[in-house]
């Protein structure tokens, strides 16, 4: 076999099926997680099957600046007036595992308002909606993979799950990332809350140092004099494979 | 030290207050070109209840086998097609972006019309056959489901790269049924009796 083997143009071929990093044991939730009764009924029972990643697994899609409101990233801007509530500056970065940052990726946030309240039907819970806010935002991470949501502190709620069930305070956050084998929906708590002990969504994976991750930190280097409390979150997605697959 | 993927969380019952904007149902358009399809299908749980409150995403190739993805700009072997759309396709950017999301309705149903994609490559170097990805979000999932729609009457199934890793029995769970209107039909069950073969991906 000559010594310039494989030839550049095989590895550029090979490059393509670099798939993405499966996730490190125990830092992803199992689908069934019996305290979280919704699980029950819709986990899987049969094993998943292993796919090594192809094309359809390393490419995804992708909204450019022009799809983006660019005011959609403050979800305290005035309707009518302010929303009710603690304002909050939520900012931190997009990254992959191997700590590079991922560019012009699609983050969409909800969450509900200062009382616990969604601003959706199926929510019947007896605390108030605020007329000034919707809960709502999406940004584009920048060149850093940085972002950056201007909102409130959102409110404990409770749900059925079980007896006296309060979810504690958490933001959803959804992101594209580069690639369909990257795609991640997670949500955002907060630090000292008392609840997160008892939740079972949060409490989702036995890895303590994985789900704190989903724990943001207080950032006073974010924190606006006389205006918002800052909060950091980064995210971090599946790296690249160092080895590209093998028949 | 690397770093570690952060730990998934369901979506939740209100996802539709942050993932209603990008919202597509209909991935066809003036300039996309390809068969139109539509798909019809239902999402089930364990006791063979709809899914009212769920969220399905779809990415899938052009007819021509490539995606709309900035990394890759494949040579699909496919594209190699002489008539004029496919090369004029392959020269200039797609207009189809692949991208699809909707939400389950209060019988679990969801639709799409797209394009049925072409061909891409597998890492063994052979072609894929023509399917579609499919991410599957809802209450009471920690983590996505992710599948794949393949297209019936297609003879490429048989040599397909993920279909072959998928136990003979259970291949139908991932190929839609031609409705007597033409429409394709694929239903998702989540648990139990015919369940979906979901990938770890």
């Amino acid at each position: 076999m000559p010594s310039d083997f494989p030839t550049r143009a095989m590895m550029q071929g090979m490059a393509k099926f670099r798939g993405y990093r499966r996730a490190e044991p125990g830092t992803q939730p199992n689908h069934l997680h019996p305290t979280y009764v919704s699980s029950i009924k819709r986990a899987p029972a049969k094993p998943l099957v292993y796919l090594p990643h192809t094309l359809s697994e390393t490419t995804g899609p992708s909204f450019d600046s022009s799809a983006i409101d660019a005011k959609a990233s403050d979800l305290t801007r005035p309707g009518h007036g302010e929303p009710l509530g603690e304002r909050i500056i939520v900012s931190g970065r997009v990254l992959d595992e191997d700590s590079r940052p991922v560019v012009h990726t699609l983050i969409e946030v909800w969450q509900a308002n200062a009382a616990g309240r969604y601003r959706h039907n199926v929510d019947q819970h007896n605390a108030p909606l605020d007329p000034n806010f919707e809960g709502s935002g999406h940004t584009l991470t920048d060149e850093n993979g940085n972002f950056r949501f201007i909102t409130i502190r959102p409110g404990a709620y409770p749900w059925r799950n079980h007896y006296n069930a309060w979810r504690p305070a958490h933001i959803h956050f959804s992101v594209l990332g580069p690639a369909f084998a990257t795609r991640l929906i997670t949500q955002m708590y907060f630090p000292g809350d008392a609840l997160l002990p008892f939740d079972p969504i949060f409490n989702c994976t036995g890895d303590d140092k994985a789900r704190n991750r989903l724990i943001a930190l207080f950032d006073w280097d974010t924190t606006v004099c006389e205006q918002a409390l800052g909060y950091r979150f980064d995210i971090v997605l599946s790296g690249r494979d160092s080895t590209p697959w093998e028949k | 030290m690397s770093l570690q993927a952060t730990t998934s969380q369901t979506v939740g019952p209100y996802f539709q207050i942050g993932l209603a904007r990008f919202y597509v149902d209909d991935l066809t358009g003036p300039g996309v070109s390809g068969e139109t399809i539509e798909i019809v299908a239902r999402v089930f749980d364990g006791n063979g209840q709809p899914v009212p409150d769920g969220v399905i995403e779809i990415w899938q190739a052009d007819a021509t086998g490539k995606y709309a993805h900035p990394e890759f700009l494949q040579e699909s072997k496919n594209i190699q097609e002489t008539d004029g759309q496919a090369e004029e396709q392959g020269r200039g950017q797609s207009v189809f972006r692949g991208f699809g999301r909707v939400p389950t309705q209060a019988d679990g149903s969801f639709r799409f019309k797209t394009i049925k994609p072409g061909r891409v490559e597998a890492p063994d170097g052979t072609l894929q056959a023509p399917h579609i990805a499919v991410s599957v979000f809802a209450r009471g999932l920690l983590r996505r489901l992710v599948t794949r729609i393949y297209f019936p009457d297609e003879a490429s199934n048989v040599e397909d790269f993920a279909l072959k890793l998928v136990e003979a029995g259970r291949r139908h769970t991932l190929i839609a049924k031609r409705m007597p209107d033409g429409r394709l039909e694929w239903n998702v069950v989540l648990q139990g009796k015919d369940e979906t073969v979901f990938f770890d991906c």
